[in-house]
């Protein structure tokens, strides 16, 4: 490590974050992210990392991604963030746009938030204005965001820690793929919304069982609760369509997409909403208030990203990655039988399950001395997040399955190994 | 109710980043067509060959119509010969030869495997639009190449449906997903970005001389052709009728829209009144001076060529020209004195005219129709009517043209429809006509080969290649949607896994291997 990087580092830990700083080095990754173009980052020491984790889909269409450039600069010669409390032209652009391509024909609606968990918050809120309930129900291990009402329908690792946790017993969890649960939760038709990530991201991409979540929507149809998919990582064409719900047959009442939408140069989230629920916005309009919502440069960014992801040849690229990505991880999966042990995908939406219950860390670990960053679930550790973006090329997929088989290897290596010291 | 619309609040279409953004995306789905094609083995590329044959085979007429109609150029009976020609007939002309399978030579000591060129960018013609993306298509195809299609903006409309055509035939047949695309708006700077970027693999070009020219200087390898000027010698050997026949059937061919036409005529004192003659019966009109005037201020503008006559009738031409002729008149002979730069008549001429010189014998004859090449159209197409062999032997080693077709039409012979050479809508112009080929170009062209060589010295012998092939993987098998109805479940696992333990290994090999193994095992 540079003398510059430590020294950096030491900032970061005394004006940033201890906490987090630290935790990486403990792990093993000392990395600062400096240059960054397309898929790859550059750590501040120069090294060149694939980047297969773009945040959850931020970088879907790759870091600085050229035409998302030019829409920002070219937007930012008229626009700025605007007014949010008047009409305004880039908002409504934008709104009209994803009604445009939304996953149901009554979704007309959007409102702003500044990023995923304010529009899960806006999503809540609106579900209980348009039902009049307060109870919402969400998977054991989900990821909704970390703001105020986001936070109390995700683990309770980080709602504790702010004394912030469900108090009121409004907020349920129940297992995801469990429909006996679900509709124990919905049987006292006192449930607002369910709140459901298509695929659980953080929680290592678990894959929905055949029937699953048309069942839940059945459900939410029958005990009058509203049905909300969380769209924030699995939309935008990962999973091959434009949101992933639409796969699996859902028509939701809500919908939010994050992170993509702004391309990975303005932060906008956007909550989509069927007339019927929106009922709030015509109430009183200015129910909820964000200064940064829908901001209107991030609004020109998003409708040049929906542009580009509906082109026709992003459709057939990310296919071509899901299937050549497949191909190659089923020859290394067999290679190394013992440990790598199963592969999660729909699509892009890729997690990779290893036979130990922190395996994914060390497989990180290897896979970042090899020029690759993929991020461990933070709530299933046994699963790599594994999120190639949708325009990467053949030669990047190629060299990615190249560094995976060595990475792969030599984490498998450092856990057998200890394996067998411990037996 | 009020329907939601797409309104773009900031127009970055026309920058430079939004250009090479559509041109990155088309040319990397190709490169993963192409990618994915080169698992495939003979049978599955000459079966998607075969489907996209047909496509053409069946459309020919209802494209060359289009053409027709959308340009103005040609003859629609023609074009729909041309576009059969280009289907059928132009795979069964390569069906012998393998661009797919490795090719053992024992006696060199030299296997060579075939390398795809990966995408190819391919500028097609206004003149013959569907003609030449069947053709090119077809051969890219052929060597399972992925190939990108910029139409001409005059034949643009059917030449993106014909290529959509095509496309979802090959599709259909089991090709990958974009290994035909065409671009639907081809602007010149998007052409230019297309053609720089190092994601194409080479640029075929076929069409104007500044496009050619363009493609060259890209810095991506270009197969690129120069125009045609082909001059045709009419000798006293000749069979005079049979010639005068041919020249006529070869110039009103689609109206002489293709480059190969004959473009002026060179003939000899003794046999021009013969010849006339001749030429009369045949159906073409004798134009006299005042009459040649028209058509030299008419086809030739300021600016060059007057585009407005190509592939045209000659009657329709005539009466532009304000020429009387009678209405059966299939070709217009315009008689001239002078050969070079102060004849514009001496120059290429897309349409059923053609220019008529007398020569006072055969080495001036011969002068002269190095003259024409050295004007236009060097390293394109030569035409010769004779039954002395040292004539045309001394015709051909003179003028500077790759190709020089004997008694026989030119605008079919050159192109390979009634001779042996090969079947093409690119005619290679070589080094005299600035272009890296000077041959028909083909599907031989969009390979090459790696040679695994071994030593020469005989006591080192070459290894026993038979029945080895390259692993073909055949399609990607395809993802799963987890969870999704019907798709849960990898179908690829075993087969992906078969093909990364075994690599190369046909499974007759393989069954000759256990069987091997199994008689060693009963032995014991
Ligand atoms: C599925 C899902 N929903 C919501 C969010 C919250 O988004 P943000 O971090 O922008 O608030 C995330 C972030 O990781 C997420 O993965």
């Amino acid at each position: 490590m540079s003398q510059a990087k430590l020294e950096f580092l030491d900032r970061s830990r005394t004006f940033w974050n201890p906490g987090k700083t630290q935790d990486w080095q403990d792990m093993g990754i000392d990395l600062v992210i400096d240059r960054r173009e397309g898929y790859y980052l550059y750590d501040m020491d120069g090294q060149r990392l694939i980047d297969l984790h773009l945040n959850g889909g931020t970088y879907n269409l790759g870091h600085r991604n050229p035409e998302l450039v030019e829409a920002l600069k070219a937007g930012s010669a008229r626009f700025d963030m605007g007014n949010h409390h008047f009409p305004a032209l880039a908002r409504t652009a934008l709104a009209e746009a994803l009604a445009a391509c939304a996953p149901a024909p009554d979704m007309v609606y959007t409102a702003y938030g500044s990023g995923g968990g304010e529009a899960i918050d806006i999503a809540i809120k609106t579900a209980r204005h348009a039902t009049q309930k307060r109870k919402i129900v969400s998977i054991i291990k989900a990821y909704h965001g970390h703001t105020g009402l986001a936070l109390k329908t995700g683990d309770d690792r980080f709602s504790k820690l702010f004394l912030s946790e469900d108090t009121q017993g409004e907020f349920i969890q129940v297992p995801f793929n469990d429909l006996n649960a679900m509709e124990d939760a919905l049987r006292g038709r006192d449930v607002a919304a369910v709140l459901m990530e298509t695929i659980p991201a953080t929680y290592g991409f678990p894959m929905p069982k055949e029937g699953y979540l048309p069942a839940v929507k059945s459900l939410c149809e029958r005990y009058d609760a509203l049905y909300i998919a969380d769209e924030v990582q699995t939309g935008l064409m990962r999973c091959g369509e434009m949101w992933a719900c639409t796969k699996y047959d859902i028509e939701p009442d809500i919908m939010v997409t994050g992170k993509g939408i702004g391309g990975g140069l303005y932060p906008i989230a956007c909550t989509c909403i069927a007339e019927r629920c929106g009922g709030w916005l015509k109430e009183d309009g200015f129910g909820h208030i964000s200064t940064g919502g829908g901001a209107e440069l991030g609004c020109i960014v998003a409708m040049k990203t929906l542009e580009i992801v509906q082109r026709p040849e992003v459709r057939s690229m990310v296919s071509f990655i899901s299937d050549y990505m497949r191909a190659g991880l089923e020859k290394i999966m067999a290679e190394y039988s013992d440990f790598f042990i199963g592969i999660r995908q729909h699509g892009v939406v890729m997690g990779l399950e290893f036979n130990h219950e922190q395996g994914a860390k060390p497989v990180m670990k290897h896979l970042y001395h090899n020029g690759v960053w993929a991020i461990f679930s933070t709530l299933d550790p046994r699963v790599l997040q594994f999120k190639p973006g949708l325009l990467m090329t053949q030669a990047d997929c190629e060299e990615v399955l190249r560094r995976v088989e060595i990475g792969v290897g030599l984490a498998r290596e450092e856990l057998m190994g200890s394996l067998r010291r411990s037996a | 109710m009020m329907q939601p619309q797409i309104r773009n609040l900031i127009d970055i279409s026309d920058t430079p980043a939004a250009l090479k953004g559509k041109a990155d995306m088309v040319l990397e789905r190709a490169r993963w067509a192409a990618q994915v094609f080169q698992r495939y083995d003979r049978d599955a590329t000459m079966a998607i060959v075969d489907a996209v044959a047909q496509a053409a085979h069946e459309h020919a007429g209802r494209y060359a119509e289009w053409a027709v109609e959308e340009t103005g150029f040609g003859v629609v009976a023609h074009k729909k010969l041309k576009n059969e020609l280009t289907a059928h007939p132009l795979v069964e002309h390569y069906r012998d030869q393998d661009f797919v399978n490795v090719c053992v030579d024992e006696a060199r000591k030299i296997v060579r495997i075939p390398r795809p060129a990966g995408v190819i960018l391919a500028l097609t013609p206004s003149t013959n639009p569907i003609a030449t993306i069947n053709y090119k298509i077809l051969i890219a195809l052929m060597t399972r190449n992925a190939m990108v299609i910029s139409p001409h903006p005059a034949a643009r409309a059917c030449s993106v449906d014909a290529v959509q055509t095509l496309a979802d035939a090959a599709l259909a047949a089991g090709a990958p997903d974009g290994v035909i695309q065409v671009i639907a708006d081809p602007s010149i700077a998007l052409v230019e970005e297309l053609m720089a970027s190092p994601k194409t693999a080479v640029i075929l070009a076929t069409g104007g001389t500044a496009m050619v020219r363009s493609a060259y200087s890209s810095s991506t390898p270009a197969i690129g052709v120069g125009p045609g000027n082909a001059p045709v010698f009419v000798d006293a050997t000749a069979d005079i009728d049979k010639a005068a026949k041919r020249i006529v059937e070869s110039k009103s061919f689609d109206n002489s829209a293709l480059c190969t036409n004959e473009s002026v005529l060179i003939t000899l004192t003794e046999v021009d009144a013969r010849l006339r003659n001749s030429f009369k019966q045949a159906g073409a009109y004798l134009c006299n001076d005042d009459d040649a005037s028209r058509l030299r201020r008419y086809l030739f503008h300021d600016r060059g060529f007057n585009i407005e006559s190509i592939g045209r009738d000659a009657t329709w031409i005539a009466q532009e020209c304000g020429i009387r002729v009678p209405t059966s008149t299939r070709i217009l002979l315009a008689p001239i004195t002078h050969i070079g730069v102060e004849e514009p008549l001496s120059r290429e001429k897309l349409c059923p005219v053609l220019a008529y010189y007398v020569a006072k014998n055969r080495a001036q004859a011969i002068s002269q129709a190095r003259a024409v090449l050295r004007l236009a159209g060097a390293g394109h197409s030569a035409a010769i009517h004779a039954l002395d062999e040292r004539v045309a032997m001394a015709f051909a080693a003179a003028v500077e043209a790759y190709r020089v077709v004997v008694n026989v039409p030119c605008t079919q012979g050159a192109a390979g429809f009634a001779t042996a050479l090969a079947p093409t809508f690119t005619v290679g112009t070589g080094f005299f006509g600035r272009s890296s080929v000077g041959e028909n170009i083909g599907p031989g062209h969009l390979i090459h080969w790696t040679q695994m060589a071994y030593n020469n010295d005989v006591a080192e012998t070459f290894g026993n290649y038979h029945g080895l092939t390259q692993d073909f993987g055949g399609p990607l098998p395809q993802a799963p949607s987890d969870g999704v109805p019907g798709s849960n479940g990898y179908r690829g696992a075993t087969a992906e896994q078969h093909a990364g333990s075994l690599p190369g290994v046909t499974r007759d090999e393989l069954r000759r291997m256990i069987a091997e193994e199994l008689r060693a095992v009963l032995r014991k």
